[in-house]
């Protein structure tokens, strides 16, 4: 059965010192509904992607706890919460769209959240997503992970540090047009060149910051989706895969196979190709990530990642936009919320309202990574 | 994370990797199954002894952490104390890893120095 996404609702991404874990769902849950224009009893089941609640805000089992300060627990819908370390949202999503594809339900929410700023150490939860035994205890984190993979890519390949400054360039600028974004300024490839180191060669602008944030989509199958909605966003594909958990384990540090798989699947079932994907939001937790992405998801050969951001390709106004919403670099990192926040960005410029930013375009895709690329997610979406 | 360290401690002081008889593939860290024969595999334990090669290689909270590719093919990530590239050789130290606190337990485990 066809889906379609009917309905889009995010919070501004940031730290948001008033707002709690509970009250951040419900405002992205309500804008979700009041976009899909119903009343929120017609949702038949809702999947919730959240990293750590336990850990940030020492809440398990929130999934029903959420439902219920939405006000639907009269309604006694299932309501289950997915965990994928950042790839959470994503994974929700894509039980979402399982459960409408299979006929099983109408119509469901798909929802991300993640209260971070009650944390003390936020970064060593993020961590976590790596392997406690083998790659935390002898002293790595997640920054260290993919600084070990930038060094070799630079080695290997002669990307420059200036190269991956140049993606939290274009993705500062995009977010100045983000009204949700929580960075919207404008940065020069000097401010990130002199930043301070993280994890070498990765510094602090580098990297995405951990926020606070929820996100929210409504997805119907293709009938109701027409009756309710006058510009459903069709979802043509929606893939998963997993590949060996540590970079100790991996043949080519330098690809991810998780996101090839992914995306490969994700190309044929949809009948689309990378060429004909207009837009794209990528997981730029560090921007190694988002230039190894263009590599993985085959918008440039392996090793010429570097070429699409020198030449301003995925840019807005280049041939493949990527990250117009800002990514995780500036429009922020909820971590269990950043993947529904991708397909929530996507759906507004597949609409056309994207304002400022907006990019002509018909067909666009999310990647939501988990971790150091042990999961990935891929979505293709058309008008 | 006492009984955890404990649990690992033959680990942390030596290098042990996994060698599998059916196939001969070599895994680090240690599997208690083969990927590639899975229920058909017969895993055995192999010690590590030689010296490895700087894949890659960060700093990151004032510590090196590399990872270090030995003969067999098996990679580690691991803690180097001293000046390293891409390319260099290392072999094995024991070394403090860290304590739970200033009166906890010390932890100690393997980790590289440079081949001079």
């Amino acid at each position: 059965m066809k889906v379609a996404i009917i309905g889009v609702g995010t919070t501004e991404f940031g730290e948001l010192w008033d707002k709690s874990f509970r009250s951040l769902f419900l405002s992205a849950g309500l804008s979700a509904l009041e976009d899909a224009g119903i009343s929120g009893k017609e949702i038949e089941a809702i999947y919730i992607g959240n990293m750590s609640a336990g850990k940030f805000v020492d809440q398990e089992h929130i999934a029903a706890l959420i439902a219920d300060h939405a006000g639907l627990a009269e309604f006694g819908i299932p309501a289950i919460r997915v965990e994928n370390a950042d790839a959470s949202g994503g994974s929700a999503f894509r039980q979402a769209y399982m459960a409408v594809a299979s006929g099983m339900h109408d119509i469901v929410i798909a929802a991300g959240i993640e209260k971070v700023s009650d944390a003390s150490d936020p970064m060593e939860v993020l961590s976590s997503a790596i392997d406690q035994e083998w790659e935390r205890f002898v002293g790595a984190n997640l920054p260290a992970i993919y600084a070990i993979i930038a060094r070799l890519h630079m080695h290997k390949f002669g990307t420059k540090e200036e190269d991956l400054a140049m993606i939290a360039v274009k993705n500062h600028k995009n977010a100045v047009h983000n009204p949700k974004a929580q960075f919207r300024k404008e940065i020069s490839v000097e401010d990130v060149m002199s930043s301070p180191y993280v994890a070498e060669p990765l510094k602090v602008l580098d990297c995405a910051p951990l926020s606070d944030g929820a996100s929210a989509v409504v997805l119907a199958n293709e009938e109701i989706a027409k009756r309710l909605c006058d510009t459903p966003v069709y979802v043509k594909a929606c893939t998963q895969a997993s590949d060996y958990f540590s970079i100790q384990n991996r043949r080519d540090i330098l690809t991810f196979e998780a996101v090839v798989k992914a995306s490969r699947k994700a190309y044929k079932i949809s009948k689309i190709e990378p060429k004909d994907i207009n837009i794209a939001e990528v997981h730029d937790s560090f921007t190694i990530a988002e230039l190894i992405a263009y590599e993985d998801l085959g918008f440039a050969k392996k090793g010429e990642g570097a070429k699409l951001i020198r030449e301003g390709e995925t840019e807005i106004g280049g041939r493949i936009p990527v990250n117009t919403s800002g990514g995780l670099k500036a429009c922020g990192h909820a971590v269990g919320a950043t993947g529904i926040r991708q397909i929530v960005d996507l759906v507004i410029q597949l609409r056309g309202e994207a304002g400022k930013r907006q990019v002509n375009a018909e067909n666009a895709l999310a990647l939501n990574i988990g971790g150091s690329g042990a999961t990935a997610v891929v979505s293709i979406l058309s008008r | 994370m006492v009984p955890r360290i404990w649990r690992r401690i033959r680990y942390r002081y030596n290098v042990i990797a996994s060698y599998c008889e059916s196939c001969g593939s070599y895994y680090y860290p240690q599997r208690e199954i083969c990927p590639k024969c899975r229920r058909r595999g017969i895993v055995k334990e192999v010690e590590i002894n030689d010296e490895g090669t700087v894949l890659s290689y960060t700093v990151v909270n004032g510590r090196k952490i590399a990872l270090i590719e030995f003969k067999n093919g098996t990679r580690m990530l691991a803690e180097v104390c001293g000046d390293i590239e891409i390319g260099s050789r290392v072999k094995k130290a024991f070394r403090r890893y860290g304590e739970d606190g200033e009166a906890g337990i010390i932890y100690y485990g393997t980790k590289f120095v440079p081949i001079i």
